[in-house]
């Protein structure tokens, strides 16, 4: 196809149209739009259209895009157990209606404050959130995701410690966290030495100990753990504290957060974790939002942007990115990260979830999980043939075995619309037979009691 | 009109939500050291505040719905609303990260589509939709590089980067594991042959450069620059948050391109929601294959898809799960509604209207470089600070008009910078009024500049006092 005259197809995102553009070109003082592309060389320049298809009109796109949403199989018309990372909360209606205000959804970065203050006071009152619910000191406006945020994390750790080269994870920490980590600093000459759990799916503390040397710079351990099991935060708070390393907590499953002692009450330095929870769903993964809290003392090591309160010329209170000699656009090289775009519209969410929900309910709701988990449990553990492996304490999410391969259990589940939950086997070596159930506010007590019935099935069918 | 924080609407017994009533018995083996105490300060507040506080809050921001959006670099173009509206459709909104391949079929197949598109725009064999921001892309590309090069027994020492690059880069190169040599611009803003030849030693991984820089002038010599550096074994990156100047028209792996990350939030229409989220692609040349994130999406002969983990020389995965998916929704939307001629016609329009903005303005503004520029053009204050105007008060003064400012004092190679990107959306008459403004302001800085110098004087809050924010910094609300 050689390329059409471009002002004939006019299109419906692009205002200006031929008469425009004719009186344009007049003002520049040419003739030819092409002009204007003179500077790239012609050898390089396409002398075809892009082979892709398009254009299309709404109709043609709703049609074909809604024929791929229309093969997946998800909780539109299953029940799902699915967690590790990503979970379905109730997301209150007016979240995404106030999302979609333009002001928010098609505003930039908030580097003019004077015209930005709708977004910048929205995220200082999203770092509020995040130090209240954490019982840290200091928040910043989000990072990408749980498993950046723990990469950031980690070299904050490092820039503070220095001179150490060991950083010790969990191997109870979410795996793909702990991949992306591995990815973020194979150049920077650090060891990550990995300790595993005990029988109560806590971490190992004895191999903890073991493996706080003298360089090591930080420990971070997950809770609730990716076995769903919560951990000894006071325990190894104690062990990393005698190495002198910096204490990371994970937190990946965020409602926890509105029931469970936080990590600040515990002497962490550093909370960092998954804020999906609060308010967006779990859409294949993304967007979603990092969040980061840290004691004060390490607030100028922090990455990203925050936002501080000010007054304007005339003593009017006001909010402004601040603390900026941190970052990429001032310090370059020396930046404490290369983070620039974040993920402030699902801050955002998270800021109205969380006010929405407010004291009560965030208690609540992880009082919800917390009991429809118990329940799912013990009417799990009716059935003789399955298996809680683990006998610490959890909140909403939980591992079970069974005498079968998990994919198998899995999938005959499927076949009655349930989703059953997430092999384990492909995180962990030997753990075949295990799989991650997730509980939460959303499960009605009928969904729990068919879960266990098909359950019971498909381990009879197996046994045939 | 002062606003509250939501801390300070707070009534104790407020109520915003209800759930329906516990139907299991309520647990009560937790032990109370695992249970906190009520969180102290939370909010109470009612539907009705949480609506009301929002709505507000959104009266203070200004958006490209509601008019020019020039900041330059940042590509402030439309955001189509039929993006959100698929991007909503429960099967892709609901779909889990962990559901295995055969469940999400439609998932793999919108990935593997919106792959081949990127691939055809790059003119590249492969690209990761992993990363969910530029300068995430930077660090995946980079990685990438120094992988490839140690793999062939040295990942080399140093990234080159000019001076008129984004800081994004030199703290991904540094984060990569590389230090930076900095590449000095000539008298147009760009990088001479000369100089990069001279700068390319055996130390030397790659050249990572912005494609037009952000001066919006073409590196013209980019085959050349490819050539220079393939000689050494080492690679070309390129920065491409300006693709929007010149997608459908050439492409990066036809110049030599190695690297290449593009911001969907800045090209492909996603909204930036007032810093993000974005989405951050990166396509790469047939020698850095094997180097890419893992797991990559591939068909199989029957049509079905499936998320290949097995790449041995992959970096490794750089993020948890599958990248910002409905991010990546939204985009696709945008590309198939505009098509081939529309992604083309992009650049033309948005190159036209920022010629058209430099025209009209260069009698009122200095500009600091002639070459000829593409999608933005950038001017500096250098007429005004004989009467002690400045590029912070033109763009505060701006506000005064109504229009959001341009970038300013950046590229950090042009003092007192006005970097304005119009983007194709806009209609030539919402151009005029924003050429009318500046030409307002340059006349008020001649005749009463002290109006200029104390803008803006319409927006809900004045100038601020960012020093006292940084000097006893308040990141919290207390009570």
């Amino acid at each position: 196809m050689s390329l059409p005259d471009p002002l004939t197809d006019q299109h419906r995102y692009i205002s200006n149209a031929s008469q425009d553009v004719g009186e344009m070109l007049e003002v520049i003082g040419i003739d030819d739009i092409d002009r204007l592309f003179e500077t790239i060389p012609a050898d390089v320049k396409l002398t075809e259209l892009l082979n892709i298809p398009g254009p299309w009109s709404e109709i043609e796109s709703r049609r074909w895009f809604r024929a791929l949403a229309a093969k997946n199989l998800t909780a539109v018309d299953h029940v799902s157990f699915l967690g590790g990372g990503a979970y379905l909360h109730y997301q209150p209606a007016c979240i995404d209606q106030l999302l979609l205000r333009a002001e928010f959804l098609t505003s930039y970065t908030p580097y003019q404050p004077e015209v930005s203050q709708g977004t910048l006071q929205s995220i200082f009152e999203y770092q509020t959130h995040q130090c209240l619910l954490t019982g840290l000191d200091v928040a910043n406006a989000s990072l990408y995701d749980g498993s950046t945020g723990l990469c950031e994390a980690v070299l904050l750790a490092e820039r503070v410690v220095r001179k150490r080269t060991k950083v010790v994870i969990a191997k109870s920490v979410h795996p793909q966290y702990t991949e992306t980590v591995r990815t973020y600093v194979q150049n920077l000459g650090y060891e990550i030495v990995e300790v595993g759990w005990t029988n109560d799916g806590r971490i190992d503390t004895e191999a903890l100990r073991a493996a706080c040397t003298n360089d090591v710079f930080a420990v971070a351990v997950q809770s609730p753990n990716f076995l769903g099991v919560i951990e000894d935060y006071d325990a190894i708070a104690q062990i990393a504290d005698a190495a002198g390393a910096v204490k990371i907590a994970v937190i990946a499953e965020a409602t926890s957060l509105g029931i469970l002692t936080p990590p600040g009450a515990h002497g962490f330095d550093i909370a960092v974790g998954e804020g999906q929870a609060w308010g967006v769903p779990t859409q294949y993964g993304g967007p979603f939002v990092g969040f980061m809290v840290v004691k004060d003392a390490l607030k100028r090591h922090m990455p990203g942007r925050l936002v501080g309160e000010t007054v304007d010329v005339d003593g009017k209170r006001a909010y402004v990115l601040t603390l900026a000699t941190r970052e990429q656009h001032i310090r370059r090289g020396k930046a404490t990260s290369n983070i620039c775009t974040n993920e402030a519209l699902i801050a955002l969410a998270a800021n109205m979830y969380l006010s929405l929900m407010g004291k009560e309910g965030l208690r609540e709701v992880g009082q919800q999980c917390l009991s429809k988990a118990a329940y799912l449990r013990s009417e799990l553990q009716k059935i003789g043939s399955v298996i809680l492996p683990f006998s610490g304490p959890v909140y909403n999410e939980f591992v079970v075995r069974t005498p079968f391969p998990a994919a198998e259990i899995l999938a005959d589940l499927e076949h009655h619309k349930i989703l059953g939950g997430i092999p384990l086997g492909q995180f962990y070596e030997g753990h075949d037979d295990e799989f991650l159930v997730a509980v939460t506010e959303l499960h009605t007590r009928e969904n729990l009691d068919q879960f266990v019935a098909a359950l019971t099935a498909a381990i009879s069918r197996e046994r045939r | 009109m002062t606003t509250q924080l939501i801390f300070e609407h707070s009534k104790r017994g407020r109520r915003g939500y209800r759930l329906p009533a516990l139907d299991v018995p309520e647990a009560t083996e937790l032990p109370s050291s695992l249970m906190r105490d009520e969180i102290a300060d939370e909010v109470e507040v009612s539907e009705v505040d949480v609506i009301r506080h929002f709505t507000r809050l959104s009266k203070l921001n200004v958006s490209i719905d509601a008019g020019l959006y020039p900041l330059g670099s940042c590509t402030m173009k439309h955001n189509p609303r039929l993006n959100e509206e698929i991007a909503r459709t429960p099967g892709f909104a609901l779909s889990h990260p962990l559901q295995p391949d055969h469940q999400v079929q439609g998932n793999l197949a919108l990935l593997w589509h919106i792959e081949r598109t990127l691939m055809e725009i790059f003119g590249m064999p492969r690209v990761t939709l992993q990363p969910v921001a530029g300068a995430h892309g930077e660090l995946t590309g980079i990685l990438m590089v120094h992988k490839a090069l140690a793999k062939s027994g040295n990942a080399r020492k140093y990234i080159l980067i000019p001076d008129s690059a984004h800081g994004t880069n030199p703290a991904s190169a540094a984060f990569a594991g590389y230090e930076i040599r900095e590449l000095k611009s000539n008298s147009r803003g760009t990088v001479d042959v000369d100089t990069l030849a001279a700068a390319v030693t055996e130390d030397v991984a790659a050249l990572m450069i912005t494609v037009p820089n952000t001066l919006g002038v073409f590196e013209s010599d980019i085959k050349k620059f490819a050539g220079i550096l393939h000689d050494k074994g080492a690679y070309l990156y390129c920065d491409g948050a300006n693709l929007n100047s010149f997608v459908g028209i050439a492409r990066p792996g036809d110049m030599g391109i190695d690297v290449i990350h593009s911001n969907l939030h800045k090209t492909f229409s996603t909204p930036h929601g007032g810093g993000g989220p974005g989405a951050g692609p990166v396509g790469v040349s047939e020698k850095l294959v094997p180097f890419l994130p893992t797991p990559t999406v591939e068909q199989r002969e029957d049509g079905t898809y499936y998320l290949d983990h097995g790449h041995p020389d992959s970096i490794g995965r750089v993020r948890a799960f599958n990248g910002n998916f409905n991010v990546l929704v939204r985009a696709l939307t945008y590309m198939r509604s505009m098509g081939p001629d529309g992604l083309r016609r992009i650049a033309q329009i948005a190159v036209l209207n920022a010629n058209y903005i430099r025209a009209k303005l260069r009698g009122s503004y200095h500009l600091p470089y002639d070459a000829p520029s593409l999608h933005e053009v950038v001017f500096s204050d250098k007429l005004q600070t004989p009467k002690d105007v400045h590029t912070l008060d033109i763009a505060k003064r701006l506000m005064d008009y109504g229009f959001h400012p341009p970038t300013i004092y950046f590229p950090l190679i042009v003092a007192g910078a006005l970097m304005i990107e119009p983007t194709e959306s806009e209609p030539k008459e919402e151009l005029d009024a924003f050429c009318d403004a500046m030409i307002a302001i340059a006349k008020e800085c001649e005749e009463r500049p002290e109006l200029v110098r104390s803008a803006p004087h319409t927006t809900p809050v004045r100038r601020l006092d960012e020093a006292r924010a940084a000097r006893q910094p308040v990141l919290r609300w207390k009570r």
